[in-house]
C-alpha cells in the first residue's frame, strides 16, 4: 500500500559531536504499583525529589525541565510551580509513552550549548488509583484529539491497533500466538526477581492462551498493567556528572522518528518508525544492536517486542517469534529484555518510556539487585507512544563503553 | 464557503456517497481526507467516487459481552485505488474475517450519519 518513508538524516555526521557529552546522573521511581490517595503531580515530585537526591543535587541546582502529562496539556507550568524550579530550559513535547526517551537529545543540545546545568525528566500518572482515570481520559480524548477515521467502527484504542499489527505479523511471517506469549512470560520471570513490579505470580504460556479474549489474537495477558508510578532522572553534562556521587549512565545516541498517529495511516504494520529511530540512535553512538548488553523496549503489549526487536536489528524482519521462542528474552535467554518485568508484568501508569530508562540506568549501574545483569555496558532503551506512532530510542552506556 | 475535508466527506456519506481524494498533480489516491496530498505536497485534492472494492489488510475479533451485542469485527481494508482505510468486515462471523479476503463497500447509516462498511466480495467475483 504505502511506501514506508525514509529519511535523509545522517545522524552520524549531525548528532555524533554529542555522544557521551551528557550523561543521566540521577534516576528514581516512586510509588510503582498502587499508590491510594496519591494524584499525578504527588507521584511525580516524589520521584523526582529522589532522583534529584541520587543524582547529589538540589531541587535549585535544576534549572531545566522536560516533562509531560497524558491529560494536562500544559503540564510543564504545575509542574514548575510545585517544584518551586526557574528553569532556562523547558521541554513539554508530548507525543505518548515515548515522549521522555525523546526528551534527551534536545536536552543535551541545551546542556551542551550553556542554556542550562541540570535537566530533570520526570513523570507521575496515579491512572490506576484516580478518579479521573483511563476511561474517562479516553472519553474526554474522543472531543478533544478527535480521530474521526477510526471512532466510528469502535476500535478499543489502543488495544486494537496493535492487534491488528499482531494479526498481520501472524499471517505475513508465521508468528504464532506461543511465541507471542513467550513475550509475557519473559516479562513475568523477570518481574519475579524485582521487588519492584507489580505483577509478581507465576506465569505460563498456557495461562496467557487462555486468559480473557481482547481483541484477538491478544488476551488480557499480552496487554500491559494499569498502574500508578511516578519516574524521574537528571541529566547533567559528563564532565560534571563525573564529579557527582553515582557512577554515569552516558547517552550515547538517541534519535525519534514519527510516520503517522492512527494506525490505519501506518504503511506497514509489521515495520514501524523504530527502523529510523534504532538507526538513527545506532548510527549516532557508532554502536549496532550486536553491541548491546540488554534491551529495555516499551513492551504496550506483546507484539511491542517482537517488532521493536526487529526494528532495532536483533534480528531480522519477521524473525522476532523465533528469536523469543524457548525463553529467548527471559533470564538466561540469548537477550536479556525488559529487565524490570516490563510495562507488561512490572509497572505501566500510562505511559511507560521514563521507566525502561531508569531500568537500564540501575542494570548499568550494578544496582539492579538479584536481576542484574552480569554484562552491564551498554543498553538500548526503546519508547513507543500513540499507537505505534511515536518511536524514540536511546543507546546508553557506562564510562566503558565511551 | 469551504467546507473542510472530513466535513465534506461525511457530507458526502450522509447523502450516500463514498468519495475518497485524488491528487490532480501526483495522480495518486489519498485517505484519510486533508488538505494537501501527503505525496507531493499538491493542494486542490479532488474528491472522485470511490470503486468500493477493497482486501483485507487486517482484522480483529473484538470481544463484546453478549448482551452488549456480542463480538464484533474491526478491519484495516486497502482499496483497489491504493489507500488504506479501518473499517468493519459484515455479513459474516466476525472471526471468519480473513487477510487478503476480497471486500466490497457499502453505505450505511448509524444514527444519521453515513458509514462505510464491507462485506465480503462471493467466489466468482460478483459481490
Ligand atoms: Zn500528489
Amino acid at each position: 500500500m504505502s511506501r514506508v518513508p525514509s529519511s535523509h538524516l545522517d545522524a552520524a555526521a549531525v548528532n555524533r559531536p554529542l555522544r557521551g557529552r551528557v550523561a543521566i546522573a540521577g534516576a528514581a521511581t516512586y510509588g510503582c504499583g498502587e499508590s491510594p490517595g496519591m494524584d499525578d503531580m504527588t507521584l511525580l515530585v516524589r520521584a523526582a525529589q529522589a532522583a534529584v537526591a541520587d543524582a547529589g543535587l538540589t531541587m535549585q541546582d535544576i534549572d531545566g525541565l522536560a516533562t509531560c502529562s497524558v491529560n494536562a496539556s500544559m503540564w510543564t507550568m504545575p509542574v514548575i510551580e510545585h517544584l518551586g524550579i526557574n528553569p532556562t530550559y523547558v521541554d513539554g513535547t508530548m507525543i505518548g509513552g515515548s515522549s521522555f526517551i525523546a526528551h534527551l537529545l534536545p536536552a543535551m543540545r541545551a546542556l551542551e550549548a550553556g542554556q542550562c546545568k541540570a535537566v530533570l525528566v520526570c513523570y507521575g500518572s496515579a491512572q490506576r488509583s484516580a478518579s479521573f482515570g483511563r476511561k474517562e481520559s479516553v472519553a474526554a480524548r474522543r472531543f478533544m484529539d478527535p480521530q474521526p477515521y477510526e471512532t466510528p467502527y469502535e476500535p478499543v484504542l489502543p488495544v486494537t491497533a496493535y492487534a491488528l499489527a499482531a494479526a498481520r505479523h501472524m499471517h505475513e511471517f508465521g508468528t504464532t500466538r506461543t511465541q507471542l506469549a513467550e513475550v509475557a512470560v519473559a516479562a513475568r520471570a523477570w518481574a519475579q526477581m524485582n521487588p519492584e513490579a507489580f505483577m509478581r505470580d507465576p506465569l505460563t504460556i498456557e495461562d496467557v492462551l487462555s486468559a480473557r479474549p481482547i481483541a484477538s489474537p491478544l488476551t488480557v495477558r499480552d496487554c500491559c498493567l494499569v498502574t500508578d508510578g511516578g519516574g524521574a532522572i537528571v541529566l547533567t553534562r559528563a564532565d560534571r556528572a563525573r564529579d557527582l556521587p553515582k557512577p554515569p549512565v552516558y547517552v550515547l545516541g538517541n534519535a525519534t522518528a514519527i510516520w503517522n498517529r492512527q494506525i490505519s495511516c501506518m504503511p506497514d504494520l509489521t515495520t514501524t518508525a523504530a527502523a529510523q529511530s534504532g538507526a538513527q540512535a545506532f548510527a549516532m553512538a557508532g554502536l549496532r544492536a550486536a553491541d548491546m548488553d540488554m534491551a529495555q523496549v516499551y513492551d504496550a503489549f506483546t507484539i511491542n517486542t517482537l517488532l521493536f526487536l526487529e526494528d532495532l536489528g536483533f534480528c531480522a524482519k519477521g524473525e522476532g517469534g523465533a528469536f523469543v521462542q524457548g525463553g529467548g528474552i527471559a533470564p538466561g535467554g540469548r537477550l536479556a529484555v525488559n529487565t524490570n518485568g516490563g510495562g507488561l508484568s512490572c509497572v505501566h501508569p500510562g505511559m511507560y518510556g521514563i521507566f525502561a530508562l531508569i531500568e537500564a540506568v540501575r542494570q548499568l549501574r550494578g544496582e539492579a539487585g538479584t536481576r542484574q545483569l552480569g554484562h552491564h555496558r551498554t543498553a538500548v532503551v526503546h519508547g513507543n507512544g500513540g499507537t505505534l506512532s511515536s518511536q524514540s530510542t536511546a543507546v546508553l552506556g557506562t564510562a566503558e563503553a565511551l | 464557503m469551504h467546507l473542510s475535508a472530513h466535513s465534506h466527506y461525511q457530507a458526502e456519506l450522509d447523502a450516500g456517497r463514498f468519495c475518497i481524494q485524488h491528487c490532480p498533480q501526483c495522480q495518486r489516491h489519498v485517505f484519510t481526507p486533508r488538505e494537501l496530498c501527503p505525496h507531493c505536497g499538491a493542494s486542490g485534492l479532488r474528491w472522485v467516487r470511490a470503486g468500493g472494492l477493497g482486501t483485507v489488510y487486517s482484522t480483529s475479533t473484538i470481544a463484546r459481552k453478549v448482551d452488549a451485542g456480542g463480538n464484533y469485527n474491526v478491519a484495516l481494508i486497502d482499496l483497489d485505488e491504493g489507500v488504506r482505510m479501518m473499517s468493519r468486515v459484515e455479513g459474516v462471523a466476525p472471526e471468519a474475517v480473513a487477510m487478503g479476503q476480497r471486500v466490497q463497500a457499502h453505505v450505511a447509516h448509524k444514527d444519521g450519519r453515513g458509514l462505510v462498511l464491507f462485506t465480503p466480495v462471493r467466489e466468482g467475483g460478483a459481490p
